[in-house]
């Protein structure tokens, strides 16, 4: 039993696996080199029972995760992607798609859903890295904004967790202007008193940093995570320094003022929704007020950072 | 004049010089060489036309950079009276990126709020090659609010490389202030209009250019990242800025035809450098036109219509 689940023994419960492990039961933590039993990481949330190094979590493991019971319903999940300026660099950006859609299995790089956390409405959007690096396009855009408007028709607390290199630059324009068009449904909850709570997950940048990430009542990075309008080799070479150890990490970013919080993902949900009880008036959360959540089911996917 | 032609102007750089050569033999054979002059300066207006009517995006990008293409600092003094500079962001520092301050655009006070490009080296330096700091973003929403406060339209000219990438730029939170531009611009009690007058650089560029009206000079671009960035990313190799450029649809009139702005304004033959007299007094023109429209709506109704037009970008497909 690893020291997490000593202090935190029932809350995550697993199921027996019903897939088959594809190959490897052991994966190696990338931060410090333990071998880890791919089952006993997803029990512990893709956090090394080790070292505590948060490993990258898809879209859909953190929706599941994340609500009660795993249960929740996608916003916008009929929305595909489009490519207006029949982009093609060594590839077609159509063919990227098709590519990302095979690997992933989703339709593009958010997944935008309402459900319950401790038994209270949210509304909660995540990115999928492993979509063309969690880009921001059209379909991420809009999926987000229909999250944020059912939160804003709801009065639902929304929650993003952001892992992205930033713009889809193969929707070029289009995409520039989702950071606008995000931005403006979030302006629009807060001036209507919805609490929005931004979690920043490895890695947020460019133009998902620079719009909607940043833009939390409450900003939370988890352990580590990479967060940063510009990427480490552009600055290298503009100022010819090499970076600080830590820099653009989410504890750097704690220190300089830019983040309220840095929580490790195990505690996730209790902070949330300790956070969003406050926020909404509501009263403190009863111990016993736990919820069972659904087992991670890791697929061979999942944990290759 | 030395126009600092750019490489696919040498045709007609090498008619120019020329022209200027005649000019310099003087008039010692009389008539002839002055309708040399005319003759070659015809030439060289028809030549202007030609290599400008099917500019590559690439090409147009240069335009848009040329050390010479007027920046924000000229069309303030051309355009608006009385303008008082207004300096800093209230927090840390004073951003020369970015210049701000009220004016009048034919008696109507304004915000006008604009990237800096420099000159020369000195001023390049200083203003940080129009790259804003976290500051610059800060001081622009500072100004806007005020605009908002006491109901002045708000005119942004948009001309920079992008946000600075810079150790201290990162310390400062320029995600978040870049962020909390677009956040704010999109909820402005005011009238915003935006010209991008050269270069659109990506998230740099949008943080002053949420706008009720987004305009763009017709040989300015706009872009997610550059052309050399992109290239370097997606084809592995700078040297396909060309393609790169082609492929994002950075110029006015392609970004006009995706319904992503909301209009372009001609410039002179040759780009706004060639007769930056007649690039502003067109720009005031237009100017005058959209704020008086936008002033003549319920803030009401301009701010459903920003929300609208904002919530409208992106194509997708449902089904």
């Amino acid at each position: 039993m690893s020291w997490f689940e000593k202090i935190m023994p029932s809350r995550i419960t697993t199921e027996r696996r019903t897939k088959s492990v594809p190959e490897g039961l052991w994966i190696q933590c990338p931060h410090c080199s333990a071998q880890l039993y791919r089952a006993e990481l997803a029990r512990n949330m893709l956090v090394c029972p080790k070292c505590g190094h948060h490993m990258r979590m898809g879209a859909r493991d953190r929706l599941r995760t994340f609500f009660d019971e795993g249960a929740f319903t996608e916003i916008g999940e009929n929305l595909q992607p489009q490519d207006p300026l029949k982009f093609r660099d060594s590839k077609r950006y159509k063919d990227r798609i098709v590519q990302a859609q095979k690997n992933t299995d989703e339709q593009d790089a958010l997944i935008a859903a309402h459900g319950e956390l401790f038994g209270m409405p949210v509304a909660a959007a995540a990115f999928e890295f492993k979509f063309m690096g969690g880009s921001m396009g059209a379909v991420v855009g809009e999926r987000f904004r229909l999250a944020a408007k059912h939160a804003l028709e709801n009065k639902t607390p929304l929650v993003s967790f952001s892992a992205s290199g930033g713009a889809r630059m193969q929707e070029a324009l289009f995409s520039l202007f989702q950071m606008a068009k995000t931005s403006a449904a979030l302006a629009e909850l807060s001036e209507a008193g919805v609490p929005y709570i931004s979690v920043l997950t490895d890695p947020t940048t460019g133009g998902v940093s620079a719009s909607l990430a940043m833009l939390g009542d409450i900003n939370i990075g988890e352990p580590r995570a990479l967060i940063g309008f510009a990427g480490r080799r552009v600055i290298e070479q503009t100022v010819r320094e090499t970076l600080p150890e830590g820099f653009q990490r989410s504890e750097f970013l704690l220190d300089h003022g830019a983040i309220d919080m840095v929580v490790d993902r195990r505690e996730m949900r209790e902070q949330i929704a300790d956070l969003i009880r406050k926020m909404t008036q509501r009263p403190a959360r009863l111990s016993e007020d736990t919820a069972t959540l659904k087992a991670l089911d890791l697929s061979e996917q999942d944990a290759a950072d | 004049m030395d126009l600092k032609f750019l490489d696919f102007e040498q045709p007609i750089a090498e008619l120019e010089a020329k022209i200027d050569g005649l000019r310099y033999v003087g008039d010692d054979s009389g008539v002839n060489i002055a309708e040399e002059i005319d003759r070659l300066q015809v030439k060289s207006a028809s030549l202007t036309k030609q290599i400008f009517s099917s500019l590559s995006a690439w090409q147009v990008a240069q335009v848009a950079r040329h050390p010479m293409r007027p920046y924000t600092m000229d069309y303030v003094a051309a355009i608006f009276d009385d303008f008082q500079e207004l300096h800093g962001d209230r927090m840390y520092a004073d951003d020369d990126a970015i210049i701000g301050g009220m004016a009048r655009l034919e008696g109507t006070p304004v915000m006008v709020i604009g990237h800096q490009k420099g000159r020369d080296t000195k001023e390049r330096v200083r203003r940080n090659y129009g790259m804003p700091r976290p500051e610059g973003y800060r001081k622009a929403q500072r100004l806007m609010q005020m605009a908002e406060k006491f109901g002045l339209p708000i005119i942004t000219l948009i001309d920079t490389p992008g946000a600075y990438p810079g150790i201290g730029a990162e310390e400062r939170g320029q995600s978040e202030a870049i962020a909390r531009s677009l956040f704010v611009m999109s909820r402005l009690k005011t009238p915003v209009v935006g010209v991008v007058i050269g270069e659109g650089g990506s998230g740099g560029a949008l943080a002053i250019g949420v706008a009720d009206r987004l305009l763009m000079l017709q040989y300015a671009v706009y872009s997610v990242i550059s052309p050399e960035g992109c290239a370097s990313i997606l084809w592995k190799s700078a040297d396909k800025a060309a393609d790169a450029a082609d492929a994002m649809r950075i110029t006015a009139n392609e970004l006009e035809q995706f319904g992503l702005i909301d209009g372009v304004l001609d410039e002179p033959l040759g780009g706004a450098h060639r007769d930056a007299e007649s690039m502003a007094a067109g720009l005031k023109n237009a100017l005058i036109a959209q704020v008086e429209e936008l002033k003549a709506l319920p803030t009401e109704t301009l701010l459903e219509q920003r929300a609208a037009k904002l919530a409208a970008y992106g194509e997708f497909r449902e089904g």
